[in-house]
């Protein structure tokens, strides 16, 4: 960890980052925001915006749930959670007439409602507080590891995963046709998405999570003519937005969270006006 | 909900096989059934020159309209390198597999959309790279759920054309809805009229001719005879 410290400290001779905090968040940012800028690309593309912004609330939940049993870790109870919800989501979703936007309001509203029951239960409401805007700079050396970890793994199940994705995106029969097992496919994604979700959650915040999701891919249709594109602006804005939002936060003393996802959103707004150079 | 049945047809290698019928008779849905995805009584034979049962025959599926975001950030590229690669899109592809790309596209004409957006595609371009796409691994049986809109005369001409030319080729069977009588009965070798279940079939003549087909299409008169006359 000293070795990169000292890197980190070479590469970037600035005032941000000279304290260990702003090194470990900038370090977070790294690993985080390429995996946001890579789900993001189907998110928007199999327009589950609404799907994804239904994980951030079941967070609620999960979080609720985990501070009651106790026993475990919050986070082992987080992720558990959200990957019952997502699951349970996707397979309603799949079994049911009900149009998919009905059962994740219903689905998303319970999880609010229920984690608030829950943690306001003794007025003990303020301790969960910090969960609403994430908080990037309390990241620790442990923390980094479990985030490397899980680059790692959804890196690879991104690789398997995509192509099927990406046919899927295009039409449902015609990925049938094609041999492609549609629900098993979406069932996965949905955990991926949850699982990225439930471990960021407490650095970036409820509120704010499903704008990493979603706004990265948004910029990057606006000019990207092909999958590779589409994948490198994505990713490109979701690093961009992580890094200058971070410095942002640092100079200005603002929340982390908030500040990464308004570059982000000046990123769109960007390159939405530039659209009619790139795309004909 | 039963939207058809008895439904009972042979079909032919290096024929091609028209269903026809109006709005709602459940023409688009037999090609999901036998693609396995609606759920049907009853079984489908796949039956080899000797007459030997074969397993699982390679099915290509053009689907009649894809409900796609025309703004997705797609080529025709990637989406041929997403249904025949195992290596993700996202990375750089192999020299080999595009000469593969646009060895497919070449059989329908249509090299040199390789890396148009799928979304800028015409309607006819758009069911021609399908097509190309349903021809890659070569399918047994090809199934056809023709455009009712968004391709013109010349583009469905054009289409019929490559038809021909693969069937003789490749000695596939191909099942194909369409909305156009004329050319229907200028290339399929069968025609087959369904209305919640199989009106009539037979040769374009035959089911051309039958008075339920005037009945239920409302058949321009003059249509057989231009058969006739060709």
């Amino acid at each position: 960890m000293e070795l990169v410290y000292s890197v980190l400290g070479v590469l970037f001779p600035f005032e941000w980052m000279d304290h260990i905090f702003m090194k470990n968040a900038f370090l977070a940012v790294l690993l985080v925001t390429p995996l946001f800028g890579l789900l993001s690309t189907m998110v928007v593309s199999n327009r589950m915006a609404f799907f994804s912004d239904s994980l951030g609330h079941g967070a609620f939940t999960g979080i609720a749930l985990g501070a009651l049993l106790g026993a475990v870790s919050p986070l082992a109870s987080l992720i558990v959670f959200s990957l019952v919800f997502a699951l349970l989501i996707t397979y309603i979703k799949n079994h049911s007439r009900t149009s998919a936007d009905t059962i994740i309001g219903v689905f998303s509203a319970t999880a609010v409602a229920l984690g608030l029951m829950l943690m306001s239960r003794g007025g003990g409401f303020n301790k969960f507080s910090s969960y609403l805007i994430g908080d990037i700079l309390s990241v620790v050396p442990e923390d980094l590891s479990s985030l490397a970890i899980v680059f790692i793994l959804v890196t690879i199940a991104w690789a398997f995963l995509f192509n099927r994705l990406l046919v899927l995106s295009v039409n449902a029969p015609f990925a049938r046709s094609r041999g492609i097992m549609a629900f098993f496919t979406e069932s996965l994604f949905a955990s991926l998405l949850a699982v990225v979700v439930a471990i960021s959650i407490q650095w970036v915040g409820i509120l704010i999570i499903n704008s990493l999701l979603v706004l990265p891919a948004a910029a990057a249709r606006n000019i990207a003519a092909n999958v590779k594109q589409y994948h490198a602006v994505s990713v490109g804005t979701a690093m961009f937005s992580g890094i200058t939002g971070l410095i942002l936060a640092y100079y200005f003393n603002m929340a982390a969270g908030a500040s990464i996802v308004v570059v982000a959103s000046t990123v769109f707004f960007i390159t939405w006006m530039l659209r009619g150079k790139f795309l004909k | 909900m039963k939207l058809f049945s008895d439904v009972n047809m042979h079909v032919h290698c290096g024929q091609l096989t028209a269903i026809i019928g109006p709005n709602g008779a459940g023409k688009s849905t037999l090609l999901n059934a036998i693609l396995g995805e609606v759920p049907h009584t009853g079984n489908l034979h796949y039956v080899d020159a000797k007459g030997k049962h074969t397993g699982h025959p390679v099915i290509g599926y053009v689907p009649q309209h894809l409900r796609f975001d025309v703004s997705a950030p797609t080529s025709v590229m990637d989406i041929f390198m997403a249904c025949l690669s195992k290596r993700p899109v996202w990375l750089c592809s192999s020299e080999k597999f595009r000469t593969r790309v646009t060895e497919d596209l070449a059989r329908v004409q249509a090299e040199q959309l390789i890396d148009r957006r799928l979304g800028a595609l015409s309607g006819g371009e758009l069911q021609r790279v399908l097509l190309a796409l349903a021809l890659d691994p070569m399918p047994d049986l090809l199934l056809l759920d023709e455009p009712v809109s968004g391709v013109d005369y010349n583009g469905h001409v054009r289409f019929y054309e490559i038809l021909d030319e693969l069937r003789e080729k490749e000695d596939m069977a191909i099942i194909l809805i369409s909305h156009d009588l004329r050319l229907m009965a200028k290339h399929a070798d069968q025609v087959v009229l369904m209305d919640h279940g199989i009106v009539t079939s037979g040769t374009p003549e035959e089911v051309f001719g039958n008075p339920r087909t005037q009945e239920i299409l409302g058949l321009v008169p003059g249509l057989t005879y231009e058969k006739e006359a060709r």
